[in-house]
């Protein structure tokens, strides 16, 4: 219970249409779960619901970090409870300096200010990881940014917030396979007893470089297949296709 | 007493709100009237050719209608305020000079704590009249002139009388017509050839009577080749009834010279803040207006640069805050006459509790202004669905090859900008704060350090409970 990430039943709408119809999922502390999914299954529905977007109506299930209910807080209180959302699409923050905004996030997520020289070295140390350069502290939020760099940004904040869960929605879209590699070893050197991760991606390409325990298939806003890295690498080779015809429900992964 | 508790009117915002009870040295009926300019003429001893010039701009006012455009100035009740009222007699140069009780408002304000910072001169004043100009010796020395406008006249009427009203004649609008009339304090600077001065002139206004007028006057002069920073604040009590701020400011960027001049106005919202700030700017001549405006009632201020020599730079930043019953018509003009010149204007407005920002903008490029470049940026953020911006721009471009780009944008906090910081466990108020500070920081960055402390301040008081 403590070390779990349990989403119940989950259904979320967009206005009023119904996205998610059911969703099961564990994840674990230490475990990395890949959820796989054609386009328009409801796979960034779910990364977005995880952490409370005002656009996406939970309209019943639940979800529970360590017991608690992740629906009864707001998505300023998850992410200081140690939830964690890689974006798709990082947004862009005009006026406001990476560094500035990286000390108040890690304050608010340890509750109190954090030593500035603490916080620096570790910045530099997590910086390297990733191959990003100095500069890029001194510039606006995500402003201007490529989409690796935007990616990389990701990755530094979730590894300077040390987060207990993260979800990685897209991570590796938009990547040439340079800078997936780099994102990889970041999300590599979290990876750990503390940390429970579910990466969501349309291709298998991204298992490569950071392999997961358990593989879901969402279609249709259902998870209709769970299994174990193998079947990352059948979807690479026969699709989604055979899935979809299949259509038998999934199996809800065991509860912790 | 019909003045208010600012804790009333603003919970905890305008913390320059209070009023002192001062001893009135001089002061005069209400009406805007010749008698008053005779009394004045005769407290100052003033030259006869400046009570002539006095007395034909109130004929001017008394003449001249608003311009249609003009927004929300009709019920000023002109016959209500008093012209020239002072509870200082003469300026000290020496902060113990001051009267006892005008320091402790000035103390109040932190004013004395100014002093002791690094200034290259420091001037303060009250209603009509200044009552502390000081300037450093070393930068005396090399024949800087920092004294009231008052001053300036009496000491060096050659290069007074050479450049006053030239920029802004009485007739060129009806508020600068009444400046004229009754014109007092404000500052007189001369930066002679070469003398790079550069650690900031400030100056600090304050208003603490009520319904009344202040009408400073600044005129400043950078001769060929010189460098200065001039700095002025503005607060005033809150009243229950009007006040007008009609202020004069003109400077003269000689060759090569370069001048920037930084106001953060933070009047309180009974003030009408009516100001015509002016620059001519010689050939390669830099003008830099940073002009923020966060208080006031209405404020209608274009602070512009002329461009009459080949190849100067003019710059306007401003940025304007309304809030709650405030109306900020702020903007900039760019004139050119000459060629090779270029010019910017990056204006930054935000909106909110009700308030209305408007950029009101002119650039206008005579014939002979050839290969002109100019471009212009106004950002708009409102943050509530009751709060309003408006953007008129006017572009006349006679010049051959001008070259003229405008940009304009209205936002609002965006619900993803919102999600994405909030995602990170940072409360929704700091997120709020965040958005907004960082949407004003192109022109915040380019404040002193203690104005860009203060303005994220203001900023965030303002923004309270606004964004729901």
């Amino acid at each position: 219970m403590a070390d779990t990430f349990e989403i119940r039943d989950l259904h979320v709408s967009i206005e009023e249409k119904p996205i998610l119809k059911g969703v099961n999922l564990v994840v674990r502390k230490g475990e990395v779960h890949a959820l796989m999914g054609p386009n328009g299954s409801g796979k960034s529905t779910l990364a977005n619901a995880i952490l409370g977007h005002p656009k996406y109506t939970v309209t019943s299930g639940k979800i529970l970090m360590k017991g608690e209910d992740v629906l009864e807080m707001e998505t300023d209180e998850r992410a200081r409870k140690g939830l964690f959302l890689a974006f798709q699409y990082p947004c862009e923050v005009p006026g406001v300096r990476q560094s500035n905004f990286l000390r108040l996030a890690c304050n608010a997520r340890l509750g109190r200010e954090m030593d500035v020289t603490d916080f620096y070295s570790k910045l530099e140390e997590k910086m390297k990881v990733l191959d990003i350069d100095e500069k890029f502290m001194k510039r606006y939020l995500n402003e201007g940014f490529s989409g690796g760099e935007k990616k990389r940004n990701e990755i530094l904040q979730m590894m300077m917030l040390e987060p207990e869960f993260a979800v990685m929605d897209e991570t590796d879209s938009g990547l040439d396979i340079d800078a997936l590699k780099v994102v990889s070893r970041g999300v590599n050197e979290l990876r750990g007893p503390g940390l429970g991760i579910l990466i969501i991606t349309h291709y298998e390409r991204i298992l490569r470089y950071i392999n997961p325990d358990f593989v879901h298939i969402l279609v249709d806003g259902k998870i209709v297949k769970s299994g174990g890295p193998d079947l990352a690498a059948h979807l690479e080779e026969h699709g989604y296709d055979w899935i979809i015809k299949d259509g038998e429900p999934a199996p809800v992964p065991a509860k912790g | 007493m019909s003045a208010a508790s600012p804790d009333q009117v603003l919970p905890g915002a305008y913390k320059e709100g209070f009023h002192d009870d001062l001893k009135t040295v001089h002061n005069v009926p209400k009406g805007p009237t010749h008698a008053v300019i005779d009394y004045v003429c005769d407290v100052k001893g003033e030259p006869d050719w400046m009570r002539q010039f006095r007395h034909r701009s109130l004929d001017i006012f008394l003449k001249q209608d608003l311009p249609a455009w003009m927004p929300g100035l009709r019920d000023i009740d002109y016959d209500a305020i008093t012209y020239y009222m002072s509870p200082v007699n003469k300026s000290a140069n020496k902060w113990e000079d001051v009267p006892e009780e005008i320091r402790r408002t000035y103390d109040k304000l932190g004013i004395a704590k100014e002093e002791q910072k690094l200034l290259g001169g420091l001037g303060a004043q009250i209603d009509s009249e200044m009552a502390y100009h000081n300037i450093q010796d070393s930068l005396s020395k090399k024949g800087v002139i920092f004294l009231s406008c008052d001053e300036g006249m009496k000491q060096y009427p050659d290069i007074f009388k050479e450049h006053f009203a030239k920029s802004i004649p009485p007739e060129d609008n009806k508020f600068a017509a009444l400046n004229s009339a009754f014109w007092s304090g404000g500052s007189f600077v001369y930066i002679p050839k070469g003398v790079k001065c550069d650690i900031p002139l400030s100056v600090y206004f304050r208003i603490n009577a009520e319904q009344f007028g202040q009408f400073e006057r600044t005129l400043i002069v950078c001769d060929d080749d010189s460098f200065c920073h001039y700095v002025e604040g503005c607060s005033a009590p809150v009243y229950t009834t009007h006040s007008l701020h009609a202020a004069v400011v003109e400077i003269f960027v000689k060759d090569h010279a370069r001048c920037r001049y930084t106001t953060i106005q933070n009047w309180s919202t009974d003030v009408y803040n009516l100001v015509t700030k002016r620059a001519f700017l010689y050939k390669n001549a830099i003008m830099e207006w940073v002009d923020g405006n966060l208080g006031s009632k209405r404020t209608v201020k274009y602070p512009s640069c002329y461009m009459v020599g080949e190849g100067a730079h003019g710059e306007i930043l401003s940025l304007a805050s309304a809030d709650k019953g405030m109306w900020q018509d702020a903007g900039a003009k760019l004139v050119f006459y000459a060629p090779n010149c270029t010019g910017r204007i990056n204006s930054k407005s935000i909106s909110g509790h009700g308030g209305r920002a408007s950029y009101r903008g002119l650039v206008q490029v005579n014939e002979e202004a050839r290969n002109c470049r100019v471009q212009v940026n106004c950002d708009a953020l409102i943050l509530d669905p009751v709060s309003r911006s408006d953007t008129y721009p006017v572009m006349e471009i006679d010049g051959n090859l001008a070259t003229v780009e405008h940009e304009a944008s209205v936002s609002n906090v965006s619900e993803e900008q919102l999600f994405y910081l909030m995602s990170r466990g940072i409360k929704k108020e700091d997120a709020v704060s965040m958005i907004v500070n960082g949407f004003i920081e192109p022109i915040v960055k380019e404040l002193p350090m203690e104005f860009a402390v203060e303005i994220n301040r203001l900023i965030n008081l303002q923004m309270e409970g606004s964004v729901g």
